[in-house]
């Protein structure tokens, strides 16, 4: 099982690049701050690339950027949305979704500090359609959120193997793993367990014990029906 | 995993935080001194600074000392909390699985790298399965640690193929720590932005789990 596991993981065309260290754990630090420090001084030891690579790979890593920003503008609205409807009664669930959207509204101003940061232009938010999902109820509502926090992380997992500037990477990985908290949360809270480890985007721990990153392609087919 | 891939030739020199990898390598490997003591820091810094491709098998028994440590604790944790609710001992459980098939990842991983995996530590535990309480407080610090080690290490990992296993590892041990977070009634992700820690700083908090 190991090894399979392993491998499959290994075959996976996702991980090309190293993640790379972002600065220290402080827990004071402004997401913003973290950001624009993790994406300044470059690497002075290393030998420096021509002039061309720098800018395809800077371009290369706007793209992504601007990907991530879509994805969290997506989840931030959401809760947003939800939030604002009032369909959560439960003062620990709305708790928890006001908390996630706040964090989901800090990577949406992190991302496009960086995308600035790196001379790029920010996206627009995307134009969403979450109004089907919210008449069916706070059960759906929730369940779509859980849908959406499991691809959320796959989607960041997925494009580490993207990212060319160690920075970016690293401001990635604080991200995904906050994904994956989330993710995990809403799966128990609306009572879809573990998963079976199977795979797809029910269950705290859908791929089991090693989890598999999603494609930008496959995502945004995923996200598709939320899109206006 | 393809071989040809892991020895690819890379950076000699990777700058982090105003350290070199091979200044993080030693600084590490002197604290893993301070945890382990004095004469496995020895072996360790020899195999540290052998040559350029032996960083990645640090990190992973570095990894998997982490991995042990967890195993451990949630196997003992399954046989002596009282007091568990169904849905917090099938917890345990799935966390014992979890964490006890990373372990025999990385040590497949290792072995592949033509590296010697890391011996299971002996481990204690202290009062930590006395009550329910005492259990899950300290798995959540674990489960943290956890997350905050891997996303600290991980930008010295040179391999692709490692640096994705490291990548799919940490999002489960995320889950994991949120999951245990619930079951405390805590904030499952208590921060917009997770930690990343020092080896040094993680080797040093889970010395008192780790005898002699």
């Amino acid at each position: 099982m190991t090894d399979s596991a392993l491998r499959e993981i290994a075959d996976d065309p996702s991980s090309r690049k190293r993640f790379f260290k972002m600065l220290g754990g402080a827990g004071a630090v402004s997401a913003a701050t973290v950001f624009l420090a993790a994406c300044g001084d470059d690497d002075e030891a290393a030998a420096p690339p021509a002039a061309s690579e720098v800018k395809d790979n800077n371009n290369s890593d706007l793209k992504v950027l601007n990907y991530a920003l879509t994805l969290e503008f997506l989840e931030a609205d959401f809760y947003k949305q939800v939030i604002a409807s009032g369909l959560v009664k439960d003062a620990k669930v709305a708790s928890l979704a006001k908390k996630f959207g706040q964090t989901e509204q800090e990577h949406v101003e992190a991302l496009s500090a960086t995308i600035k940061k790196l001379g790029g232009k920010p996206v627009d938010a995307p134009k969403t359609k979450f109004q089907p999902t919210l008449d069916k109820g706070l059960k759906a509502v929730l369940e779509t959120a859980a849908t959406v926090e499991n691809l959320g992380a796959a989607a960041y997992l997925g494009q580490a193997g993207n990212i060319k500037s160690k920075e970016v990477l690293a401001a990635a990985l604080a991200i995904h793993s906050v994904e994956a908290r989330h993710a995990a949360a809403l799966n128990i809270l609306v009572g879809r367990g573990f998963g079976d480890g199977k795979g797809g985007l029910e269950g705290a721990l859908p791929d089991g014990a090693f989890a598999k990153p999603m494609s930008e392609a496959a995502v945004l087919k995923a996200v598709k029906p939320f899109l206006a | 995993m393809a071989t040809s891939r892991l020895v690819a030739p890379e950076l000699a020199s990777i700058k982090v935080q105003g350290l070199t990898r091979e200044a993080f390598l030693m600084r590490s490997t002197l604290a893993a001194g301070a945890a382990y003591g004095a004469m496995s820091a020895t072996g360790l810094i020899s195999s540290a600074l052998a040559d350029a491709g032996g960083g990645d098998v640090d990190i992973l028994n570095y990894a998997l000392t982490l991995e042990f440590l967890e195993t451990e604790f949630y196997t003992r944790a399954a046989k002596q909390v009282k007091g568990l609710s169904k849905y917090e001992s099938d917890l345990t459980k799935e966390l014992r699985d979890n964490e006890g098939a990373h372990v025999d990842a990385l040590t497949a991983t290792i072995k592949q790298l033509g590296g010697k995996p890391a011996a299971k530590p002996m481990f204690q535990f202290g009062g930590a399965f006395a009550s329910r309480t005492a259990y899950l407080k300290t798995a959540n610090v674990l489960e943290d640690t956890g997350v905050s080690a891997y996303n600290g290490a991980a930008p010295m990992i040179k391999s692709v193929d490692v640096l994705a296993a490291a990548g799919s590892i940490v999002q489960v041990e995320a889950r994991h720590a949120a999951m245990i977070r619930l079951v405390r009634d805590r904030p499952p992700a208590p921060r917009s932005f997770d930690a990343a820690s020092e080896m040094d700083e993680i080797l040093k908090a889970v010395k008192p789990f780790i005898k002699g």
